[in-house]
């Protein structure tokens, strides 16, 4: 066991991981009969449709009530909701149109991707490569290029990235760097020198954009532009982090069994619909094609095979918050998984 | 030299369907199209180890099952991204009720 890991992308771990043969491993899946799998596979446009008509009406809504009734109690109520839909639905979005697996017709996807994208502040082209990166080495240190909670975890940092504290900066940080033509020595590991050129126009177009709203708020002498766009990204991030904490976090790291580092928990509809399923997570990480429509049926006919779900977002939190805790002076220490029947996954950590 | 081998019968592939084949320690991925044609590419996606036969067929397009890489079986081209390296196709022929693949 590690106790000191390097979580660069360039570091001792990445090559230990590579030797070790973590990286681009064989991972356990649960069987599915192919039949099955190709229903629960079936692209269908009906239910993104109808979710992405809701997200955007309820987004035109409330931020034009918060506009409309500004500056008062009911336009900040209105906002709170607005940046959930903004800053934290569209973490949900910018992942599953990634996969390719909302819509089935194509261009839906591409269109909803790169909106979520400008709206999560993540780069259309580097996050792409980043989260294929994710599912062939999920949790592997040196490797997975999106762990959010490290071993040691900085508690402080996650927690004030609940408001975007740390995301934002670094996000427009990025921005600057792919604007004037480069990548981070870290993204240069994993997005391919072709693709790189779409990453530098597409930070000169945002950095237009924020530029401009910057700009009506400095002469109209209010915030309210970037109340619209730009700090929704920060007041409501909270859900997308609240969520995207209970994906991995306690769980073991250097395994290549999802059942060991993975959660599903249930949840409430509405977080559900801003989440768009993934609280259904070891499944989605077993069987990415799998839309996120379809993923309370995948769960149903796989959930005998993997560990219990966290009843809830309070009991996910209650399970991890405390291992997080004790890795502040125990970094070794994780939570490890019971794995029902036959499961002793290759890989489960010691 | 073509060298064609007998890769599957036809009714082991349903429609807009894919299976696996191996032979001589290769993997190859037969297909049967929407339009009831069959074709054949190698089985592993050109981006990261992952079985084609896993995927997901829609039309004349594999998705890969790991990151959604998708490629035309018809020709092999890569349709964009994680896809870099257009796949290898295999000339296929209908011999009664068994798929020939000519692996050359």
């Amino acid at each position: 066991m590690t106790l000191n890991r390097d979580y660069s992308l360039l570091g001792e771990d990445s090559r230990r991981a590579v030797e070790l043969g973590l990286s681009q491993a064989q991972w356990y899946r649960t069987e599915v009969p192919r039949k099955r799998m190709k229903e629960l596979m079936r692209r269908r446009n009906g239910p993104a449709i109808r979710d992405t008509l809701l997200w955007i009406g309820l987004l035109a809504l409330l931020g034009g009530l918060g506009v409309y009734l500004w500056f008062s109690v009911w336009s900040l109520l209105c906002f709170a909701a607005y940046g959930v839909l903004y800053g934290s639905a569209s973490d949900a979005r910018w992942h599953e149109c990634g996969h390719g697996t909302a819509f089935r017709t194509r261009w839906m996807n591409i269109v909803v991707y790169h909106l979520a994208c400008f709206m999560i502040m993540r780069d259309p082209t580097v996050w792409r490569w980043s989260h294929a990166r994710h599912h062939t080495d999920t949790i592997i240190v040196g490797r997975d290029p999106e762990i959010v909670a490290h071993r040691p975890p900085a508690l402080g940092h996650i927690a004030a990235n609940f408001l975007g504290i740390f995301d934002v900066p670094l996000a427009f940080r990025h921005m600057v760097i792919h604007a004037s033509g480069r990548l981070t020595s870290e993204e240069a590991t994993f997005v391919p020198d072709t693709e790189s050129p779409r990453t530098y126009w597409t930070a000169r177009v945002w950095l237009l954009i924020y530029t401009a709203v910057v700009v009506a708020c400095v002469s109209s002498g209010s915030i309210l532009p970037a109340m619209v766009i730009g700090l929704p990204r920060l007041y409501g991030a909270w859900h997308h982090l609240m969520t995207g904490l209970t994906q991995h976090s306690g769980l073991a790291d250097d395994v290549t069994d999802h059942r060991l580092n993975s959660r599903t928990v249930y949840m409430n509809p509405i977080s559900r619909f801003v989440y768009w399923n993934m609280n259904y997570h070891v499944e989605h990480h077993m069987y990415p094609m799998v839309p996120f429509h379809a993923l309370p049926a995948l769960h149903a006919e796989i959930k005998d095979d993997l560990p219990a779900p966290a009843t809830s977002i309070a009991a996910a939190f209650g399970e991890f918050m405390p291992v997080l805790l004790r890795q502040r002076k125990h970094p070794e220490y994780c939570i490890h998984r019971q794995l029902p029947g036959r499961a002793n996954a290759v890989g489960s950590s010691s | 030299m073509p060298n064609w081998i007998v890769a599957c019968g036809i009714d082991d592939i349903d429609r807009e369907d894919v299976i696996p084949f191996e032979h001589n320690g290769c993997g190859y991925a037969v297909y049967r199209s929407p339009d009831d044609m069959f074709y054949a590419t190698d089985g592993m996606c050109t981006h990261e180890r992952t079985m084609l036969s896993d995927g997901l067929v829609m039309d004349h397009i594999i998705e890969c099952p790991k990151h959604n890489g998708r490629f035309d079986y018809r020709t092999g081209e890569g349709k964009g991204a994680p896809i870099r390296v257009n796949l290898k196709t295999y000339p296929t022929r209908v011999d009664g009720s068994t798929v020939s693949i000519d692996i050359g």
